[in-house]
């Protein structure tokens, strides 16, 4: 298992952090969050195309550069620590890797390319209106090849050119009679409403489908196990991000309390900063093991993935909400003010706490797997 | 000269064991050729049982004694520090005198720094070396000394000038224990274990070729000692070469170990066990508990989280890159481990925690575990110093405004006697 990264690995997080803090200082976050789209469409694919960001993951034979979770992890960290407001998510972590784990070879081809250009975004949708992320709480149908129901709590959802959805045939239950589509962001039927959210980084949308056609992807019937597969896969995508807002957060608070005099010292020199940041280190360290580890067994194809996904939500969920709350502490009265960008991050932690389960769903789902994994 | 290669030095190392080991020697009499060979320490320089090897080879020398069976030189307990700050700091009188038998396991050493006055604060000791005639004369308490009832020596920091500022009035001796002035008390703790002593001196008396360094040098020859106590850090490595081998050196090996290692038998309780989680969790049916259920994942999840943070610490130095702060939380996250282990297994057992010894699950492990656990984070620097270090030195925080090093240190307040 790899335990570091490498010397190019570290090259490519430099030059994309330094292009990161060009392009998304939180001036700029502040700007696309209040906005409808949440983000600049332009600006991002110019980005986008300079980095390569889309098509990291992405094979080569369809378009993309072939590297694995390890490097889609560092990506995602980066992205994590400066809040990028763009549709990199739910395209790139969501549905390129729902398109992989269930797409025929032919219909990767069709749809991969796009993607890994950038000049096609994406999402995935398969929570409903109770927000549930397991497959048996999908009511949405599929009859032939229209689709019925509602989606909800679909990232970028309102945006996405293109919709992977998870449905059922009529009548089945569980795992049983579960597909992907493909629908089109413009498809005739489908009614798209943005959500406000808490957190305005992170654009959430509900999806109406009255008799939408959509494109069968993969098997009829046989989404489940793709599905489960892209849902670990997922997580493990989402704690490496959190782990980068979680430093993130962690370095803007010890900044602060360096600079910041009181009493005629350094709030820094005050022992309960100290042990505070000591601590704040520890848990994002420890988080940062866990994610890093899981995106490599992800690589390697080690069989302990299911385990080691929820392990790594789990840690990551308690790390960066923990450090968010130290953080607005740290800063004081002026932490909890509008106009400080602590509130940013703490409300990233807190959305990222809740999406695809909170640490008690996945402290039990790895429990469940830990008899597989010893 | 130019460095030898790793197979000259393999080479050169089985030859000599073929040609000298013999398990029927005895532990001294063997470790004596190792002595004479340079074989035993090979880091250590030519004049004083070593052949001056970069300390790379060590591994090689190992992996050639492990492979044909061949006992090392004593290396379980203090003697290793004694050695390496004697090598660093010590007189050719004392090399002369100590190192040779050190390495043959002859003499056993013990640490006196920590004082009940001064525990974190070690270089806020108390402890008395005033001059009489040419010699020191020692009065005061130490504490937490593993293995003075047994030791010969012991390394002593002691305060030998009191108009100095604190770091600057502390001296370090080399103390005969055997003599009338030095008395050893083993001291109980809580888990009902005596693996530590207290030492009282009452006008014990040090020769003064015994001194190391000059006086006022004290702490700067201690913290050489505490560098490479940091270094061994754990004291639990199994120093055996060859359970269960047949042979005289064999078995006067085993009880040489047996006997060091006799402090440390509760150390596993004190790190909480972690192993034994899901095998009680499943035999007790609290694996079906949904709450302890998720305290079980919290404690698994630290502790696997924290053995892939020591590998990150490991890999990042195998390629020679600079260290992260990984490296350095180690200390900090047993600690935390400890704690969540024994709260997992008090959830486990209910009511069998109330009792103890046999009657308690696993023969007592369980209870000794609860009871074992507070000592982690107190002992080999507290979680608050090892929060001081982190935040000071990998995060760059200033140091707190201090009080007690502007001023001559009879002048620095004292503990305040319990009324």
């Amino acid at each position: 298992m790899r335990f570091s990264f490498t010397p190019e690995q570290d090259e490519f997080r430099t030059s994309l952090r330094r292009a990161l803090e060009a392009r998304s200082p939180t001036k700029e976050v502040r700007r696309q969050m209040a906005t409808e789209q949440g983000f600049d469409r332009e600006g991002w694919q110019k980005l986008n195309r300079e980095m390569g960001l889309s098509a990291v993951h992405i094979p080569e034979t369809y378009g993309g550069a072939g590297f694995g979770y390890g490097e889609l992890g560092i990506v995602l960290e980066e992205m994590g620590r400066s809040l990028l407001c763009a549709p990199f998510f739910s395209t790139a972590a969501l549905a390129t890797t729902a398109i992989l784990n269930a797409g025929t070879d032919a219909q990767k081809k069709a749809l991969l390319p796009k993607i890994a250009s950038g000049d096609v975004t994406a999402t995935l949708a398969f929570s409903e209106l109770g927000g549930q992320n397991d497959a048996a709480s999908v009511a949405l149908t599929a009859r032939g090849n229209r689709l019925n129901g509602t989606k909800s709590f679909v990232l970028d959802g309102h945006t996405a050119d293109l919709i992977v959805v998870l449905a059922r045939r009529p009548g089945s239950t569980g795992d049983d009679g579960l597909s992907f589509y493909t629908v089109d962001g413009g498809a005739k039927g489908l009614t798209r409403t943005p959500l406000k959210t808490m957190d305005e980084t992170r654009k959430l949308a509900r999806l109406e489908f009255k008799d939408v056609e959509g494109k069968l992807l993969g098997i009829e019937g046989a989404a489940a196990a793709p599905f489960a597969r892209t849902m670990q896969q997922v997580l493990i995508c989402l704690a490496n991000e959190m782990v980068g807002g979680a430093d993130r957060l962690r370095e803007d608070a010890l900044a602060y309390v360096q600079m910041r005099m009181q009493f005629g010292r350094a709030l820094a020199s005050f022992q309960t900063m100290k042990h505070k940041a000591a601590d704040m280190l520890v848990d994002v360290e420890l988080a940062k093991s866990a994610a890093y580890y899981a995106a490599a067994a992800l690589d390697e194809g080690d069989k302990d993935v299911p385990m080691l996904a929820a392990l790594a939500k789990a840690a990551a969920s308690e790390a960066y909400l923990q450090t968010a709350i130290h953080a607005v502490q740290m800063h004081g009265g002026i932490g909890f003010t509008w106009d400080n960008d602590t509130h940013l991050w703490f409300k990233r932690a807190k959305s990222s706490e809740i999406l695809f389960g909170d640490a008690n769903l996945h402290r039990e789902k790895m429990m469940q797997h830990w008899g597989d994994a010893r | 000269m130019s460095e030898p290669t790793e197979e000259a030095v393999r080479a050169e190392v089985r030859a000599w064991l073929e040609a000298n080991w013999n398990p029927e020697l005895g532990l001294v009499e063997w470790r004596l050729k190792l002595c004479e060979s340079g074989w035993g320490a090979p880091h250590w320089p030519r004049q004083w049982y070593g052949r001056d090897l970069p300390v790379k080879f060590n591994s090689v020398v190992d992996e050639e004694f492990a492979r044909i069976g061949a006992v090392g030189v004593a290396k379980a307990g203090i003697r290793t520090l004694a050695a390496a700050t004697i090598l660093a700091h010590g007189t050719d009188l004392h090399k002369e005198k100590f190192l040779k038998r050190i390495l043959t396991g002859e003499d056993t050493w013990c640490q006196l720094f920590s004082e009940p006055g001064s525990g974190s604060d070690l270089a806020g000791a108390v402890t008395r070396a005033d001059r009489r005639g040419n010699k020191w004369v020692i009065n005061g308490q130490k504490v937490w000394t593993t293995s003075a009832h047994k030791a010969h020596w012991g390394l002593l920091l002691a305060r030998a000038d009191w108009d100095a500022v604190k770091h600057k009035g502390l001296a370090y001796f080399i103390l005969d224990m055997k003599q009338p002035g030095v008395q050893v008390h083993p001291l109980k703790q809580m888990n009902g274990h005596a693996s530590f002593n207290q030492v009282f001196f009452t006008d014990a008396i040090v020769e003064p070729e015994f001194l190391v360094s000059d006086v006022g040098d004290g702490w700067k020859v201690a913290t050489t000692t505490l560098m490479h106590e940091r270094r061994g850090a754990d004291g639990l490595r199994n120093w055996a070469t060859a359970a269960g081998k047949a042979g005289r050196i064999y078995e006067e090996e085993k009880a040489e170990v047996a006997t060091t290692m006799e402090p440390y038998k509760w150390y596993p309780q004190r790190a909480g066990r972690v192993d034994l989680v899901m095998q009680r969790a499943r035999e007790t049916g609290k694996i079906d508990d949904p709450v302890v259920r998720q305290e079980i994942a919290r404690l698994l999840i630290m502790s696997k989280a924290a053995e892939w943070t020591a590998r990150r610490a490991r890999a990042a130095q195998e390629q020679g890159r600079p260290q992260g702060p990984e490296g350095s939380l180690g200390k900090l996250v047993s600690s935390h481990i400890a704690r969540q282990a024994a709260r997992v297994h008090t959830y486990i057992t209910g009511a069998d925690a109330l009792l103890s010894g046999k009657d308690s699950p696993m023969d007592g492990v369980i209870a000794e575990i609860l009871v074992s656990v507070p000592a982690g984070s107190i002992a080999g620097g507290t979680d608050e110093i090892q929060r001081n270090i982190i935040s000071e030195r990998v995060l760059k925080m200033p140091k707190e405004p201090s009080v007690d090093t502007d001023r001559p240190f009879k002048d620095v307040p004292r503990n305040i006697a319990a009324s």
